[in-house]
């Protein structure tokens, strides 16, 4: 660290910190990837429409892989996202199906209202027991994804799906979706003399605008909050946070209340995507999430991490499946090998540039350094 | 003084899953006592116990073995393994082919297969465990991959014929031995569980495992490879893995990748942290994680006796377990040691007094 400081005031070379280079990997992956889609044309890769609808399709998951992002920077984990945003959508669908209220509008804040406080509830709680009772936070949360799973049942009706498709409020966050008129494809055909159109047009989906805007608001949050860098200090090293007169327990109690209100908010946008309610919702979407974390850039051990990594992550994860599902690979067990096969591989190779690095054979060109963070997180090369 | 302590030093350790069973046991007495009952049963001339004692503890034995072998990568690697059902389809499938393949399913060609089982769960939790102990990956990202494919391995492995075991060997494995009242399973657990007490009295690697758990650095510079010793505690929940599959496989008498062991990882992380062990690794107690194993079980067959469905039992399950953690939380325990010494104290001062 002194060595790292030193360097800086001379102003000779300035190390990236490892956040930023594991970053850098993911962003780099995806991109590589993306181009090779496009170059070979896996199906309709070639077609901008598809980073938008990946974008659409995957609100809900970069939500919750931000909301799990500032818990694991804290040093914990929270493994009952998924689990909310099953409870917040099938509650929230109940609500649609059988509220009075006439007015869309009012419909939207108040299921947006249930949607927060039911992750309001849930993170409060956990972060009570983690931070206070000073349980480990993979077993509460764990118990979390639990009984959230288990209310979602027992609320579904008889574990049917709930169909909101005519509600008036999912109608109306339909609609406000934004167009993007460059990219809307016509194609005519002629049939029998007579000239059909078929449009094909691109959108931003409001879930998806507010999923960008959770994602800056997180990034503005870790990177110049007091609270941010709090969060960054006690996941680095709780003992020195504490000495540093950090309130430790207040800190890690607050970032549980962040992520479970986080949740509560993707299960209302995944229900305004998906305007249905399974109690299948998500399932497994825990696991989507720490893995985009962690491809991302975050580190399990803490102090370590940055979301718009997280966000590459998803989508890294998201292209992933999609080339896979649209390649004409049929039998749908080896697109789960091959996915987790390039999972695999991109851990290790994480793994083995942060191991490189370390040994100092790794040397970045002068251009990447213009992103190098101005504070850097209290943490060292972990 | 100092024997005396050392000697209740293993109750103090597994005091909250010994308070949690008393608990469930009292209530369970409250509520019924008839839950209790074990009667004889004699079905064809051999006798067989029966009641809801003996099906906790038979139906509790997959979880039991694999909450072992998930102590031990605990204790070692400080995270945890959660590919554990998946790598158990994927046994399964090798099982059940390499069975198929031997020819007509007798004591021998069983053995082989569960020999050849093993030795492939071996090989892919050394994959895991490479990932943890030489790419330095964290236990739970590194087991990640295998969790999100293992199922689909063993249904490529398994093809999707669905292969039906008739054989009363296999009735012996997964149900019962004709003329043994008590269910194999439970002799399986009973037999893995003294193997490795002999395997952990007769070598260091106990200490070691703990050692490396603590402070790896620590351990390295005190002649111990961290390396082999997290490999081999990936190795030996391998073993766990294959012996658990064989009994899913055989309770069935037919393999199904998708339903094999499911949502086990979670039950036995779960047992794991009942049992009183640290999912930070270091110190562990196998005999606490055996003892979740039943506690879970017996939570589960409690609410199925009162008569939640199983589709509602999840719920009322995590309730439970956030109250069994909570008891057991740092905060409650110093609060209770901080009233113990309070007492001592005080009596400790009246004695005092009573010298004056």
């Amino acid at each position: 660290m002194t060595v790292q400081k030193a360097k800086t005031l001379t102003g000779k070379k300035e190390p990236l910190s490892n956040t930023m280079l594991l970053m850098l990997v993911s962003i780099g992956i995806f991109i590589a990837m993306y181009a090779a889609a496009v170059i070979f044309n896996a199906k309709g890769f070639r077609n901008p429409k598809m980073f938008f609808d990946l974008l659409n399709e995957n609100s809900m998951l970069i939500i919750i892989a931000c909301s799990l992002t500032v818990v694991m920077i804290g040093g914990g984990i929270n493994i009952s996202v998924a689990g909310v945003v099953s409870l917040t959508c099938m509650v929230d669908a109940l609500y649609l199906q059988k509220s009075a209220v006439a007015s869309p509008f009012l419909n939207i804040l108040i299921s947006l209202g249930i949607a927060l406080g039911i992750g309001l509830a849930f993170g409060a709680f956990q972060g009570f027991l983690i931070s206070h009772l000073e349980i480990q936070p993979f077993i509460v949360t764990l118990a979390g994804m639990i009984l959230a799973r288990g209310l979602t049942t027992i609320v579904s009706p008889g574990g049917k799906p709930v169909d909101v498709n005519a509600s008036g409020a999912v109608t109306a966050m339909w609609d406000a979706r934004i167009n993007i008129p460059w990219f809307t494809e016509v194609t005519e055909k002629v049939k029998l003399g007579k000239v059909t159109q078929t449009v094909v047009s691109t959108d931003l989906e409001i879930g998806t605008l507010v999923a960008l805007l959770v994602l800056v608001l997180v990034f503005l949050l870790l990177r110049y909050a007091k609270l941010g860098r709090n969060i960054y200090a006690i996941g680095g090293n709780q003992q020195s946070a504490m000495m540093l007169g950090i309130n430790v327990k207040r800190t890690r109690f607050i970032s549980y209340v962040i992520s479970g209100l986080l949740s509560g908010l993707a299960g209302f946008i995944f229900l305004m995507h998906a305007p249905s309610a399974k109690t299948t919702v998500a399932a497994r979407g825990e696991m989507d999430a720490i893995a985009a974390s962690i491809i991302g850039g975050t580190l399990l051990t803490g102090g370590v991490g940055n979301v718009f990594g997280t966000f590459f992550g998803v989508m890294i994860l998201a292209t992933i499946t999609k080339i896979i599902g649209l390649s004409d690979v049929n039998e749908s067990f080896w697109q789960n090998i091959a996915s987790g096969a390039m999972l695999g591989l991109f851990i290790m190779l994480q793994s083995v540039i942060l191991s490189v690095r370390g040994k100092g054979k790794i040397h970045l060109p002068e251009w990447l350094k213009f992103i190098k963070p101005k504070g850097d997180p209290i943490s060292p090369a972990k | 003084m100092r024997t005396k302590k050392s000697s209740l030093a293993w109750l103090m350790d597994l005091l909250i899953p010994l308070v949690a069973l008393a608990v469930l046991v009292l209530f369970n007495l409250i509520r019924d006592p008839e839950f209790f009952r074990v009667t004889i049963e004699w079905s064809e001339g051999n006798p067989r116990l029966d009641g809801n004692l003996i099906s906790i503890i038979d139906s509790a034995s997959e979880l039991a073995i694999i909450a072992m072998g998930m102590t031990l990568v605990t204790a070692s690697c400080g995270g945890q393994d959660i590919s554990v059902g998946t790598v158990g389809a994927i046994a399964g499938a090798i099982f059940v082919q390499t069975l198929v393949r031997m020819g007509p399913i007798s004591v021998l060609t069983v053995i082989g297969a569960l020999l050849v089982c093993c030795l492939g769960t071996i090989l892919f939790k050394l994959f895991n465990g490479t990932l943890v102990a030489v790419f330095k990956i964290q236990p739970m990202i590194a087991t990640l991959v295998l969790y999100s494919c293992g199922r689909d391995i063993g249904y490529m492995i398994n093809g999707s014929a669905t292969e039906e075991l008739a054989s009363p060997v296999i009735r012996a494995i997964g149900i019962r031995i004709p003329g043994v009242p008590v269910s194999t399973p439970f002799l399986l657990v009973v037999l893995v569980g003294l193997l490795l007490f002999l395997f952990f009295r007769l070598t260091n690697i106990r200490l070691y495992t703990q050692a490396v758990g603590v402070n790896q650095g620590a351990a390295r510079l005190n002649g111990i490879q961290p390396t082999l010793i997290k490999l081999l505690s990936f190795v030996i929940l391998g073993i766990c893995v294959a012996v658990a599959a064989v009994i899913g496989v055989a309770r069935m008498g037919t393999l199904t990748p998708k339903t094999l062991l499911a949502d086990i990882e979670m039950d036995a992380i779960l047992a794991v942290a009942i049992g009183g062990n640290s999912l930070g690794g270091g110190k562990f107690r196998l005999s606490g994680s055996v003892l979740g194993a039943y506690i879970i079980q017996m939570l589960t067959t409690t609410l199925q006796n009162m008569g939640v469905g199983s589709e509602h039992i999840r719920a009322y399950k995590a309730i439970a377990i956030i109250i069994i953690v909570t008891a057991g939380s740092p905060v409650i325990k110093s609060w209770f040691t901080a009233m113990k010494n309070k007492r001592s104290a005080s009596a400790d001062a009246a004695s005092l007094k009573g010298v004056g």
